[in-house]
C-alpha cells in the first residue's frame, strides 16, 4: 500500500520535524543573536534528556501526574537549564565574544569561542559518562508504544497510526515555538534581544544591556534545547554522547532556515525531519542522514542565505 | 640574511626535537607508550594539514576527518582488495586526498565564514553513513607473513615511529616553506581582510584552492599511516567528529597560523590524553575527554589565540620595553620630496575609459549611466555629496561589484566583469575609505602582499616593499604590527601597499579622511608626486577644499549620476555643483553674487 506508506512516513517526518524544529529554534537564538557557534548545544540537549529522565523518575509522583509526568518533567527541566545556560555564558562563553575580545581580529576571536564551546562539549559529555555511565536509558511510558489509529477513508482496512507520545510531543513543540516567536516579536525583552542581534553597538548606545541580552539568549537557547531533549527522551534513549548526532541536525536546520531567523529555524528543522524520514522511501535506511547532508550542502551552495532567509550581506 | 639565519635556527630546533623524540621512542619498551609516541607525529601531521588551510586562511574546516578517513580507507581497501603494497597505497591515498580536496573545495569556497565551516561538517558524516552502508563497518589490514617488508609490516614497531616522524618532517618542511613564502602570507591576508587581499592582487580563490588541495593531501597521508599503525579502522574512528575536532583543537591550542602551533599542541595534548586514558581510563571512563576539555577551556581563557602567540606577545612586550625609545625616533622621518611637481610628465592618452556604467541595489540607483575618462599622468578628483555613489563607482571600477550595464576599459583592454585581483594585476591599484590593513601582519608584510602581484620572485617583492615604505616614510615602522598604527600611518600603509603592486592607475578612496591639517599637506604632497612615478591617480573626496589645488580635473557625481566634469575653477563656480553641495538657496545667492 504505497499511499498508506507515504502517509505514514509523512506523519513520522512531521512529528520528528517538530522536535527538530524546536531544537533548531534553540540553536538559532544563540547563533542568531550572539553569532556564536555553540558546539555544546547537542550536549546541553543531552543534559536536558538526563534531567527530564531524573525528574520524571524520582521527583514527580506518578500518582498525581500519571501519564503526563514525562512531559511535565521536560517542561520543568527548562527553567533549570535556563539558569545553567545563563551562568555558562556569563562565566565562560562571554569571555570570548562581543566586546571582551575587541583587541583580536574577527577570525581569531571566532576561533577562540569555537574551541571554548568544544571544550565545554567535551566536559559535559565525559562528565556525564563518568557520573552516569554509558548505557542508553529512556523513560518508560505506555504512550510511546501505543498509537491513535486514523482510518483512511478510501477503503476499509488502510489506516495511519499516530504514536501517542510523538504526537503529544509535536503539539508541545509547536506550542512552545509559537509562544517563543510571539515573545521575541512582541515583548520588551524580545525586542531588546533582536536589537542586540542586529547591531550590538547601536543597541548598547540605546541603553540595552547587550551582555545581559546575550546571557538571556544563551539561557533561553539552552532551556529550549533541554526541553526538546526532555521530550525526545520519552522515546529516544539517552547516552552521554547522544548530542553529536543532533548538533549536526540542528545546524543543518538553522542554516536551511536562514541564520538569524528563529521562525525560519523551525521550518528548517521541520524540513530536516521530513527529508530524513521521507528519504527512507527511496533510499536505504542507513543513508537517511546522508540525505540530510546532501540537502544541506545543496541548499548552502544554491541559497547560502537559507531557504527561508533573506540576503543580508554587505560589501 | 637575517631571515635565513632565523630559518636555520628554527630548523635546528625542530631537528633537535625530532631527534629527541626518536631517541625516546627507540628506548621505550612499553608497547603502549610506543604506540602513543608513534601516534603523536601522525596527529601532528593532521593538525599541520588543518593549520595549512584553516590556521592561515581563517576558513575553519569542521570536517578534516573527511580527508583523513578517505586516506585511511584508501590504504586499507587497496591492501585488502587490490593486494597493493602500502608503498604505492600511501601515495595513492595522498592523491585521493588531493582530488577530494579539490572536489570539496571548489563548490565550498563560494561560501564564507560560518557557512563554509558548517558545510565542511557534513562531508565526513556523510562518508560515515556511506561506508557503513557499503558494509565496511570494520576494516582490518590482513597480515602478509610471506612478504612483510613489501607490505610494510615490520616486526619491530619502532619502524612505524620512524615512518611517522619522516612524514611529520615532510609536513613540517612544507609548512615552513608555506609560512615563509607568498603562499602563507597571501592566506594570512585573506584571513584578515579578504576584500583587501583581493584588491591587492591576491587571487583569493586560487590560493584557497591550493591550500585546500595541499591540506587534504597531507591529511589523507596521515590517515593512511594511521591505518598502518593501528591495523583496524571503522568509519567512526577515522571519519568521526572526534578526528576533525582533534585536528582543530591541537592547532588552536598550540596557536593557529604558525607552523609551531600544531607541533606544540600535539606534543602536549596527545600524550596527556593518552596517559590519562591509560592510567585512569579503567576507573573513570571518559576522564581523558574530561581533562582534555578542561585544559582547552583554561587555554582559551588564558591564551585565546593559542600558546605560541601568547608566548610571542609576552616576549615581544619584554623586548618592546627594552627598546621603548626606538619608535619615537622613527616617527620623525623626513617628509617625501616635494620637487616631484617639477618633474611631472606631460598628460598622455586615455588610460581609463568608463562608458555608461550603472548599478542598482533594489530600488536604489547607486550609479546610473556614468561615463568619463582619465588620461595617463592625470590626477582626477571624483567629488560629490555623501551618498552620491563615489565608492560604488570605485567598486565597479576595480571589480568588487559587477556593473549592471556599461563598460570599463583600461589601457585598451575591456576589464568589465574581471575579479579585483585580475584588475589589480592589469595595473589598477586601490585604497579603501575605511583603511583595510591586515592588522595582525607587520607593516612590511602588509606592503609585501601588495608587492607580490608585480614581482614573481619573493625576494624582489620584499625588496620592493621596503622601497615603498621608504617612499611613504614608514621605513622606521616596518616591523610593527599594522594594528598598532595611527590613522595617518594606516593611510600611508594602504598607499604603500597599493603602490607596491606597481599600478599604472591608482584609485584612492578618501585618503585624507581622519587626517589633521599638517598630515593632510603631507599626504597631498605624496599624491602629487605620483604622476612622476608613472602612476595616474583618481581620488574620491568630499571635502573639495583640499582637492582644488591638487587635481587637474574634477568629475562631479550627484545621486549616482554624472553632474559635470572640468577643471577645478570651472567646477567650483558651476551653480549645479554648489546646489548639489549646499542646496538651491545657496546656489542662487552665489549666482547672484
Amino acid at each position: 500500500m504505497l499511499v498508506e506508506q507515504i502517509l505514514q512516513t509523512l506523519v513520522a517526518g512531521l512529528s520528528v520535524g517538530c522536535i527538530y524544529g524546536l531544537l533548531c529554534v534553540g540553536l538559532a537564538l544563540i547563533f542568531g543573536i550572539m553569532r556564536v557557534i555553540n558546539f555544546a548545544q547537542g550536549d546541553l540537549m543531552m543534559l536536558g534528556m538526563y534531567l527530564a529522565l531524573f525528574i520524571a523518575t524520582f521527583v514527580l509522583p506518578s500518582t498525581i501526574f500519571g501519564l503526563a509526568a514525562p512531559f511535565v518533567a521536560a517542561l520543568v527541566a527548562g527553567p533549570l537549564l535556563f539558569v545553567a545556560g545563563y551562568l555558562l555564558n556569563k562565566l565562560l562563553i562571554s569571555r570570548t565574544t562581543g566586546l571582551s575580545v575587541s583587541g583580536l581580529s574577527e577570525g581569531d576571536a571566532h576561533q577562540a569561542q569555537l574551541i571554548l564551546t568544544l571544550g565545554v562539549a567535551l566536559v559535559l559529555q565525559n562528565g556525564a559518562h563518568i557520573l552516569l555511565g554509558s548505557n542508553p536509558v529512556s523513560i518508560v511510558s505506555p504512550l510511546s508504544s501505543t498509537a491513535w489509529e486514523i482510518p483512511l477513508l478510501y477503503d476499509d482496512f488502510s489506516a495511519v497510526f499516530l504514536n501517542k507520545a510523538r504526537t503529544i510531543n509535536a503539539v508541545i513543540c509547536i506550542a512552545l515555538s509559537a509562544g517563543l516567536f510571539w515573545f521575541i516579536r512582541n515583548s520588551r525583552l524580545g525586542k531588546s534581544l533582536r536589537a542586540a542581534a542586529v547591531n550590538p553597538e547601536a543597541a548598547l548606545y540605546m541603553g540595552i544591556d547587550v551582555a545581559r541580552a546575550h546571557h538571556i539568549a544563551f539561557g533561553l537557547g539552552t532551556a529550549i534545547a533541554g526541553i526538546a531533549g526532555g521530550l525526545l527522551v520519552i522515546y529516544y534513549p539517552v547516552q552521554p554522547h547522544v548530542g553529536v548526532d543532533f548538533v549536526i541536525i540542528m545546524y543543518a536546520g538553522v542554516v536551511l532556515g536562514g541564520i538569524g531567523s528563529t521562525s525560519g529555524a523551525f521550518w528548517g528543522g521541520m524540513t530536516i525531519g521530513l527529508v530524513q524520514q521521507m528519504s527512507t522511501l527511496v533510499m536505504p535506511i542507513q543513508l537517511q542522514n546522508t540525505a540530510i547532508f546532501i540537502v544541506f550542502i545543496l541548499v548552502l551552495l544554491v541559497r547560502p542565505q537559507g531557504l527561508f532567509g533573506r540576503v543580508a550581506e554587505r560589501a | 640574511m637575517q631571515d635565513n639565519r632565523a630559518r636555520l635556527k628554527t630548523l635546528l630546533i625542530v631537528a633537535a626535537v625530532f631527534a629527541a623524540w626518536l631517541g625516546v621512542g627507540l628506548v621505550v619498551t612499553n608497547s603502549y607508550y610506543r604506540l602513543v609516541l608513534t601516534l603523536v607525529p601522525i596527529w601532528a601531521v593532521l593538525a599541520i594539514s588543518w593549520n595549512l588551510l584553516s590556521g592561515y586562511s581563517g576558513l575553519v574546516s569542521f570536517g578534516h576527518a573527511a580527508f583523513f578517513g578517505l586516506g585511511a580507507f584508501t590504504l586499507g581497501l587497496s591492501i585488502k582488495f587490490l593486494d597493493l603494497t602500502p608503498w604505492f597505497g600511501i601515495p595513492l591515498a595522498t592523491l585521493v586526498g588531493a582530488v577530494a580536496g579539490a572536489a570539496i573545495g571548489y563548490p565550498s569556497f563560494r561560501l564564507r565564514g560560518t557557512y563554509f565551516a558548517l558545510s565542511m561538517l557534513a562531508y565526513p558524516l556523510a562518508f560515515i553513513a556511506v561506508f557503513e552502508w557499503m558494509g565496511l563497518q570494520e576494516l582490518a589490514i590482513p597480515m602478509k607473513r610471506d612478504a612483510p617488508l613489501w607490505y610494510a609490516q615490520f616486526p619491530d614497531f619502532r619502524a612505524y615511529l620512524v615512518m611517522a616522524l619522516a612524514l611529520l618532517a615532510v609536513a613540517t618542511v612544507i609548512s615552513l616553506r608555506v609560512e615563509g613564502s607568498r603562499f602563507g602570507l597571501s592566506l594570512l591576508a585573506i584571513k584578515q581582510n579578504e576584500l583587501a587581499a583581493e584588491a591587492a592582487g591576491i587571487d583569493t580563490f586560487r590560493w584557497k584552492m591550493r591550500a585546500m588541495v595541499l591540506s587534504a593531501a597531507l591529511a589523507a597521508t596521515a590517515g593512511a599511516l594511521y591505518t598502518m599503525v593501528v591495523l583496524v579502522i571503522t568509519p567512526a574512528s577515522v571519519f568521526g567528529v572526534v578526528v576533525s575536532a582533534q585536528a582543530m583543537v591541537l592547532t588552536l591550542f598550540g596557536g593557529a597560523g604558525t607552523f609551531w602551533g600544531p607541533l606544540i599542541g600535539s606534543a602536549i595534548l596527545v600524550p596527556l590524553s593518552e596517559f590519562l586514558n591509560a592510567e585512569l581510563g579503567h576507573i573513570l571512563p571518559g576522564i581523558q575527554g574530561m581533562v582534555y576539555g578542561i585544559a582547552i577551556i583554561f587555554v582559551v581563557l588564558l591564551a585565546p589565540e593559542g600558546i605560541y602567540w601568547r608566548l610571542r606577545d609576552v616576549l615581544a612586550r619584554r623586548a618592546g620595553r627594552r627598546a621603548a625609545e626606538a619608535p619615537i625616533a622613527a616617527a620623525a622621518e623626513p617628509a617625501p620630496a616635494q620637487v616631484a611637481d617639477v618633474l611631472r610628465p606631460p598628460i598622455g592618452p586615455v588610460i581609463l575609459d568608463v562608458r555608461g556604467v550603472s548599478k542598482t541595489y533594489g530600488g536604489l540607483k547607486a550609479v546610473q549611466q556614468v561615463s568619463f575618462d582619465v588620461r595617463e599622468g592625470e590626477i582626477v578628483g571624483i567629488i560629490g555629496p555623501n551618498g552620491a555613489g563615489k565608492t560604488t563607482l570605485f567598486n565597479l571600477l576595480n571589480g568588487v561589484v559587477m556593473p549592471d550595464e556599461g563598460t570599463v576599459t583600461f589601457a585598451d583592454t575591456a576589464i568589465t566583469g574581471w575579479k579585483p585581483s585580475a584588475i589589480c594585476r592589469a595595473g589598477i591599484g586601490r585604497t579603501f575609505q575605511v583603511a583595510r590593513a591586515f592588522t595582525r601582519l607587520t607593516v612590511l608584510q602588509n606592503v609585501a602582499t601588495g608587492a607580490f602581484v608585480a614581482h614573481a620572485d619573493d625576494a624582489q617583492a620584499w625588496a620592493a616593499a621596503r622601497t615603498m615604505l621608504d617612499v611613504v616614510g614608514l621605513a622606521g615602522r616596518a616591523d610593527v604590527l599594522a594594528g598598532a598604527l595611527t590613522s595617518r600611518e594606516l593611510r600611508l600603509l594602504e598607499l604603500a601597499r597599493a603602490l607596491a603592486g606597481k599600478p599604472r592607475l591608482l584609485l584612492l578612496d578618501e585618503p585624507l579622511a581622519g587626517l589633521g591639517s599638517t598630515e593632510t599637506q603631507e599626504m597631498i604632497a605624496l599624491i602629487r608626486s605620483l604622476p612622476a612615478r608613472g602612476v595616474t591617480v583618481v581620488i574620491i573626496e568630499h571635502t573639495m577644499h583640499a582637492m582644488v589645488s591638487t587635481v587637474d580635473r574634477f568629475v562631479v557625481l550627484d545621486h549616482g549620476a554624472l553632474l559635470t566634469s572640468g577643471s577645478p575653477t570651472e567646477v567650483t563656480r558651476d551653480p549645479r555643483v554648489i546646489e548639489a553641495y549646499l542646496g538651491r538657496k545657496w546656489a542662487g545667492i552665489n549666482a547672484a553674487a
